[in-house]
């Protein structure tokens, strides 16, 4: 309240007034302009119910994520499912240097921001951890991975963040972004560069 | 006395005349393939058009053709002829925000559109470009060979065939051996075409690569599944260029072109332009999209982006 505090009490009535009137008022069809891509100003007719205001997002009601089919995420050699040895840890949610195992995991994505259980449930080890709480599969994990890289996840979605494989006009393979991508360390491996072409002039030319 | 002399230069003319003609009939004659010459040379040599051929016809050249490649590479090879697909005009996408400049597309290419290994012919050329001078072909270098790409300061820019809308290269080949499909690819018929390569001089991309020398292939490196139009073995004296993999990119359905497939960072993106739903549309109505040289208004249908 300390902004009403400071403002005009009768300026403040009026917004309010305003506000409640606009949100409650009537919708009618009406010209709406816009600019379109190339900056030229256009004039189009929406009806009533294209004018009237999106219902607001249901967080309750979610529609549920498609699926994709994509092959068995890349876990190390005989590590999964994780609970072969989980199962007799006592689940410890305290973050902590790993001594005994998983030495090789070098967190660098976003370090010192994160620990195994912000992605990886602490109870359920063969399940990762939405931020909602929701548990979903290692096969699924591009929902973990599409919480912060949202950009990411809708083209990956569409095809054009990632590699397909398969058919243009067909089954298209999915890949996870693990995939490509370890997610400990996400960051794209340099590579080996194939051999440069022939210099003109070379024997054979 | 002048009449004379006048009809004696004109006996003479008529016989130099003939001699003349006596003379290229006789060499044309030896030139010819003699008798025990197979029937297929007679057959190659007066193929029509590929356009101009019958359907019977065709099946013949195709029959002539697929013993011909198998007797030279021992092993079974097809010549397919699919037309394009209706409803279908072909576009490529390439994010140069990810090419990581591996050449991984290029030997892909090779190897999957058969193309010479000594002398060497590559459909894909990868430029790597400064990022401070942009896109700026004078400074461009494609025989870069670091330990490891990419490398900082720089990106890498892979061309290849744009499969232009107004290409340039058919519009200038004196026999009409390449021309526009209607599916968008330039095509070229290796039998029609004479070598005289204004096409590759025409093309304002360097797309285009001319067989100097009768490719030289490994049998068990040869990929069996040709078209005609594409990746069938060449013959020497002929310019071949990217078909966007018409062997495989014109079945229903139909692979991705083998550089979309082999990337191993996705940059890159094929498509049906004339479809909204498909990966291409997305990109160019959605990311920062432009075209090569588009000053000359060739209007590619390849089209590089940046995705971030």
């Amino acid at each position: 309240m300390k902004i009403l505090y400071f403002a005009r009490p009768e300026i403040v009535l009026l917004t309010m007034a305003s506000v409640v009137f606009l949100s409650v008022g009537p919708v009618f069809a009406a010209k709406v302009k816009e600019f379109d891509r190339s900056g030229q100003l256009i004039t189009t007719e929406k009806s009533a119910a294209e004018l009237q205001p999106q219902p607001a997002y249901d967080i309750k009601n979610r529609q549920k994520e498609k699926t994709f089919a994509v092959p068995r995420p890349p876990f190390t050699e005989g590590a999964f499912p994780c609970s072969q040895c989980h199962k007799y840890m006592k689940p410890n949610s305290k973050p902590r240097a790993l001594t005994e195992y998983h030495t090789e995991i070098v967190l660098h994505h976003a370090e010192g921001q994160r620990w195994c259980t912000d992605c990886h449930n602490l109870v359920n080890r063969d399940k990762l951890r939405l931020v909602s709480g929701e548990l979903v599969d290692f096969t699924e994990s591009f929902r973990l991975c599409g919480q912060c890289h949202g950009d990411k996840f809708r083209d990956w979605k569409v095809g054009v963040h990632g590699r397909r494989t398969g058919d243009w006009n067909g089954d298209k393979q999915y890949l996870l972004c693990v995939h490509c991508h370890n997610p400990h360390d996400p960051k794209f491996k340099a590579l080996k560069p194939m051999p440069p072409p022939d210099r003109p002039g070379k024997a054979g030319h | 006395m002048s009449d004379i002399k006048k009809c004696d230069d004109h006996v003479l003319h008529k016989s130099r005349r003939k001699m003349l003609k006596g003379l290229a009939a006789g060499i044309g004659l030896i030139a010819m393939p003699g008798r025990d010459a197979s029937a297929s040379v007679w057959e190659e040599f007066f193929q029509k058009h590929f356009r101009e051929l019958s359907k019977d016809e065709l099946k013949g050249v195709i029959a002539r053709l697929e013993k011909e490649y198998s007797t030279r590479y021992d092993k079974k090879i097809t010549v397919k002829t699919t037309p394009p697909i209706e409803g279908v005009r072909y576009g490529y996408g390439l994010d140069l925000s990810r090419c990581i400049g591996c050449r991984r597309c290029v030997y892909a290419c090779v190897t999957e559109n058969n193309q010479s290994r000594t002398p060497q012919v590559q459909w894909i050329r990868v430029m790597q470009l400064d990022k401070e001078k942009g896109i700026d072909l004078s400074h461009a270098e494609h025989y870069y060979n670091p330990a490891t790409v990419p490398e900082k300061g720089h990106f890498y820019m892979p061309v290849q065939c744009q499969q232009c809308e107004k290409p340039p290269c058919t519009k200038v080949c004196p026999v009409q051996a390449t021309w526009k499909e209607n599916d968008g690819i330039v095509v070229v018929d290796y039998n029609w075409c004479i070598g005289c390569r204004y096409c590759m001089a025409a093309c304002p991309y360097g797309a285009r690569h001319f067989n100097w020398a009768k490719p030289v292939i490994a049998a068990k490196e040869v990929n069996p599944n040709t078209h005609y139009l594409g990746n069938r073995p060449r013959p020497k004296g002929v310019v071949e260029k990217c078909t966007f993999c018409i062997q495989r990119t014109r079945e229903q359905p139909g692979r991705y072109p083998a550089c979309a497939e082999v990337c191993p960072v996705g940059a890159r993106k094929f498509g049906n332009l004339l479809d909204p739903e498909s990966e291409i549309r997305y990109l160019i109505e959605n990311k920062r999209v432009f075209i090569f040289k588009e000053d000359l208004n060739t209007q590619p249908k390849f089209y590089y982006f940046y995705a971030t």
